[in-house]
């Protein structure tokens, strides 16, 4: 058992959860507490054995249909991609958008790419639609040099692909995506339970001034840029380890 | 149903927002009310909620705020049928004196297997399988259990390692039992 006074700092330290003075000091604690440093252990192994134990229940597909059909019937999913529509429909889509672009490139000459927020949004409703049942990856794979080749013949450049296991960020796998209009690559990566997606896309998308970070519907977006390659990670991880995260894939 | 107000819910959007966390709300239903059919009415119960309510979603943890409505919904269902499961979680301290076994405590923790897990963590009074549940199982900060259980942060860390506790002496005693039937065969 750890020692009665610092019992909830030991939890609190086991978890991540405190703050960076607390957690040095508790560091210091550690050294001289036999207790403590053997009550660590006990949770890491206890922490071990439940994710080894798998006890994670999901829901069935009878439930998930049982309340699909419960919903009425406008909250139900509109058509998202556009394959999915009726030809005419996406031809007037496709028609209008050409027509836009046309008319934008001659009015506003000066603007290279999409505005910030229409990339963000693109990129949130990809994130969104990934995690929808059989969306997320076109390759499974944790190992680098497995998902890394994949991409090759798929995008006209080579997206880097590290695996950051070892970190707390494990690499899952990645998958073809569409962003502003273009293919762009989409690795997934995972911390807990959350699912992180990093959109890469070359230069040349445009955007040039996207912001570093930004909230938008819940999600966390970080922007950055590397060897002329943009990077998105987008995820409903809280923003100091989407942070955290985008540092170390960086680096 | 029905009662949706003509355009604050965008068709489309409950979909996207809420239903990718359909396998935490069963998770979270299925250890509160420990039995499948239950957390099935209690998960559908809890989605119609969300879909009435969603024109008052601000965004924000999409899962912690589902959660929090399965979690309501799992203690609507305790007052309605089930009056004892709430009242448990007071005599927990009679439940708590274990034998203190410290030479092997650690390597039975590393070897624990799932079924004695499943059995331990089951047996915990609501409040404390919820914590557990939550954060070991579903991964999720203090700040969003904090909020999914309506509580202050200090008492979710209180209450993990009160839970965390009581699940190491639970399965010291199941092991410990396990000894003993067989010593006798």
């Amino acid at each position: 058992m750890p020692c009665e006074n610092n019992e909830r700092l030991l939890h609190g330290y086991f978890d991540g959860e405190l703050d960076l003075v607390r957690s040095i000091e508790f560091e210091e604690h550690l050294k001289t507490c036999v207790d403590c440093a053997r009550g660590l252990h006990e949770l890491q192994d206890l922490r071990e054995s439940l994710r080894a134990a798998n006890l994670r229940q999901r829901a069935s597909e009878a439930l998930r249909s049982r309340i699909r059909a419960a919903l009425p019937v406008d909250a139900r999913p509109q058509p998202i991609a556009p394959p999915r529509r009726p030809m005419l429909e996406w031809f007037a889509a496709a028609a209008a958008i050409l027509i836009a672009i046309f008319l934008a490139g001659k009015l506003l000459p000066n603007i290279g790419g999409q505005k910030p927020n229409l990339v963000a949004e693109e990129i949130v409703a990809s994130h969104i639609r990934s995690l929808q049942p059989g969306h997320l990856l076109d390759v499974e794979s944790t190992d680098q040099h497995t998902v890394k080749p994949w991409f090759d013949g798929k995008l006209d450049f080579a997206p880097p692909v590290i695996d950051l296991a070892s970190k707390g960020y494990p690499l899952v796998g990645g998958r073809l995506d569409y962003l502003g209009h273009r293919n762009v690559g989409a690795l997934v990566y995972q911390r807990r339970k959350h699912l992180i997606n990093v959109f890469v896309w070359p230069e040349e998308l445009g955007a040039a001034k996207l912001p570093e970070l930004q909230t938008m519907q819940g999600y966390n977006l970080i922007f950055w840029s590397y060897h002329g390659m943009y990077f998105c990670a987008v995820s409903d991880l809280n923003a100091a380890e989407l942070h955290q995260f985008a540092q170390l894939l960086e680096q | 149903m029905g009662e949706v107000k003509g355009g604050r819910v965008q068709a489309g959007t409950f979909e996207q927002v809420v239903l990718p966390h359909l396998d935490a709300a069963y998770n979270l239903a299925r250890w509160l009310v420990r039995n499948s059919h239950d957390a099935e009415d209690v998960v559908q119960e809890a989605y119609l909620r969300a879909f009435k309510f969603f024109g008052g979603y601000q965004g924000g943890d999409a899962r912690a705020w589902v959660l929090r409505i399965v979690r309501n919904t799992c203690y609507s269902f305790f007052e309605k049928n089930r009056p004892a499961e709430l009242a448990e979680q007071f005599d927990e301290e009679i439940h708590t004196a274990g034998p203190e076994q410290p030479s092997t405590e650690t390597e039975l923790l590393r070897s624990a297997d799932s079924r004695m897990l499943r059995d331990a963590l089951s047996e915990l009074p609501v409040s404390f399988r919820e914590v557990l549940v939550l954060r070991e199982l579903e991964g999720m900060s203090y700040k969003e259990i904090a909020e999914i259980m309506s509580v202050p942060i200090g008492t979710v860390m209180s209450g993990l390692a009160r839970g965390r506790a009581q699940l190491r002496e639970r399965l010291l005693r199941v092991r410990a039992e396990g000894e003993r039937r067989a010593l006798r065969k």
